[in-house]
């Protein structure tokens, strides 16, 4: 067992978990914060992304205790029904969702990689910043997988946030 | 997933003296935790090295030292890479997601595990899982494994792309251990598998990892280019890091390592030894190709990776003739 405190989407959590859990699984099982989701468990599809100290995440691969100290945020934190990130109100908008499942490791991944900047593996010129188009998109998400293929949109929304 | 016990080291020598028999070095742990969810790591107790004080790129006389706990994204991002070493910051991009770059190291890029489906599911036997039990890769799906340097005994492939890079660019991995301090140059931690596929590296238990140093970058233009199965997100089914200096049509020095074909980044010596002083033709780089590939040992479900290879080597190359 190992004693972790985090500070999850503002305030301070602590928590007595085995060793053995998934930062995951501890906002899931033991936070009661279900927005974040388990697809795959093993990094492949993105839908247990979070913001670990402000930088996207797989919570599936991070140990809980390894992060011990860390600032979390999930989709939960990023806002709600009342005051909506830019983000989800884009998602509304452009329709980028089905089943929604993927939709909160969508949303975390996005606000991660809209503040992180610099290139991507499809950036030509690698010393630059450069613009977010649809291509640029496409490549910086790659670590999120939609079943459901609302992919057309999921760019559509994100592209109208970094504008 | 087996218990352990974990501790954070706070200095090289916290680590080493924290190792034992069973414990394992955690970095970000993108591959150690999937590996331990799988049953093919057992730790006994994880001795976390991302707060050691190795997470900075540092000028290195001409060249650069890159500590061992450096965040692949952060890798990737720094201004002197990406101004200096294109090449590499390309093949770390190339690799992941931006979720997986932004929690996984330096070292434990370089030690990842092999991406052989046998390896991976504790079902089969496999002898780098279990030693003598068997390869079914060699009669089963190798589809995606090695065509250089396999053995009877395994025929897997490293997955790195960082480490084709660092192949190329004559990267030497610093290394403390119960023994003392090392210097390993690249290509050179990751062996063939021989009769000891259990053996990914040269590393000794307990050797651990605190930097990687680069020499000046070489002259010339070089260019980090991976073929998968899928346009992102995927292993590379073959990669090449090459670097092409030319002069008056002639080329004056070349650097080519592949990624995808061998248990370790495969530098093609014998095509840089072609390519030496030869014209920057298509010809000509057709030719270097086809020396370097007279070496291949395709097996049945993987030889479409010799022609593969030889088309991209060739591609690559005239892309970087001025
Ligand atoms: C879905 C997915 C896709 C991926 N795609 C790619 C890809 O396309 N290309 C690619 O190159 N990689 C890819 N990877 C692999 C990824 O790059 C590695 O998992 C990552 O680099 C490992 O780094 P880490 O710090 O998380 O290592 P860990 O998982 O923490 O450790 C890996 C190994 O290194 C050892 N170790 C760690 N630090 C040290 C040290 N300082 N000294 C000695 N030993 C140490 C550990 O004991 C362990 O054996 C992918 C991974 C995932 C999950
Ligand atoms: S190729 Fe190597 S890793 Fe794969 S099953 Fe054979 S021995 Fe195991
Ligand atoms: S659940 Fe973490 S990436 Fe799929
Ligand atoms: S909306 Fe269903 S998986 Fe993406």
């Amino acid at each position: 067992m190992a004693e972790i405190t985090l500070q999850v989407n503002g305030a301070q959590r602590s928590v007595s978990a085995d060793t053995r859990t998934s930062l995951l699984d501890l906002l899931r099982e033991h936070l009661d914060l279900t927005g974040t989701k388990k697809g795959c468990d093993h990094g492949q599809c993105g839908a247990c992304t979070v913001l670990i100290d402000g930088r996207r995440a797989n919570s599936c691969l991070a140990l809980a205790v390894a992060w011990d100290g860390a600032e979390i945020t999930t989709v939960e934190g990023l806002g709600d029904g009342a005051e909506p990130h830019p983000l989800q109100t884009a998602f509304m908008d452009f329709d980028a969702f089905q089943c929604g499942y993927c939709t909160p490791g969508q949303l975390c991944s996005a606000a991660g990689m809209l503040a992180e900047g610099g290139p991507s593996a499809v950036t030509a010129d690698l010393t630059g910043d450069p613009p977010l188009t649809a291509e640029e998109i496409r490549e910086r998400m790659n670590g999120n997988l939609c079943r459901c293929g609302a992919y057309v949109n999921i760019v559509a929304a994100i592209e109208d946030v970094s504008r | 997933m087996r218990p352990f016990s974990y501790s954070r080291a706070t200095d090289a020598r916290d680590a080493l003296e924290r190792f034992q028999p069973g414990t394992m070095y955690l970095g970000g742990g993108t591959n150690l935790v999937d590996l331990m969810r799988l049953g093919v790591a057992r730790p006994d107790s994880l001795v976390d090295v991302t707060r050691l004080p190795y997470d900075t790129v540092e000028a290195a006389g001409d060249g650069l030292r890159i500590g061992a706990a450096v965040r692949n994204s952060d890798l990737a991002m720094h201004p002197v890479v990406r101004e200096r070493y294109p090449m590499l910051a390309r093949a770390v991009l190339s690799g992941a997601s931006g979720q997986v770059r932004n929690m996984a190291t330096v070292a434990g890029n370089l030690l990842q595990r092999t991406r052989c489906p046998y390896f991976q599911d504790i079902s089969h036997p496999c002898n780098k899982r279990r030693p003598a039990s068997g390869c079914p890769a060699i009669d089963g799906d190798h589809s995606g494994l090695a065509v250089f340097g396999h053995s009877e005994h395994c025929v897997a492939t490293h997955p790195s792309d960082m480490a084709v890079a660092l192949a190329a660019l004559d990267a030497r991995v610093h290394v403390t251990g119960p023994a003392g301090d090392r210097v390993v140059p690249m290509p050179g931690l990751h062996r063939l598998p021989d009769g000891e596929p259990e053996r990914d590296t040269v590393l000794a238990a307990g050797e651990l990892i605190t930097a990687v140093e680069l020499p000046p970058p070489p002259a010339g233009a070089s260019h980090y280019r991976k073929v998968r199965e899928r346009a992102s997100f995927a292993f590379a089914l073959v990669s090449v890091a090459a670097v092409l200096d030319v002069a008056d049509g002639v080329v004056r020095d070349c650097r080519l390592a592949l990624g995808g074909v061998a248990h370790a980044p495969w530098r093609a010596e014998l095509a840089e030894a072609e390519l030496r002083g030869a014209p920057a033709t298509q010809e000509d780089f057709s030719r270097a190709a086809e020396a370097e590939l007279s070496r291949a040992r395709p097996l049945p479900r993987n030889a479409y990776k010799v022609p593969l290879a030889r088309n991209l080597i060739v591609r690559t190359l005239q892309e970087l003739v001025p």
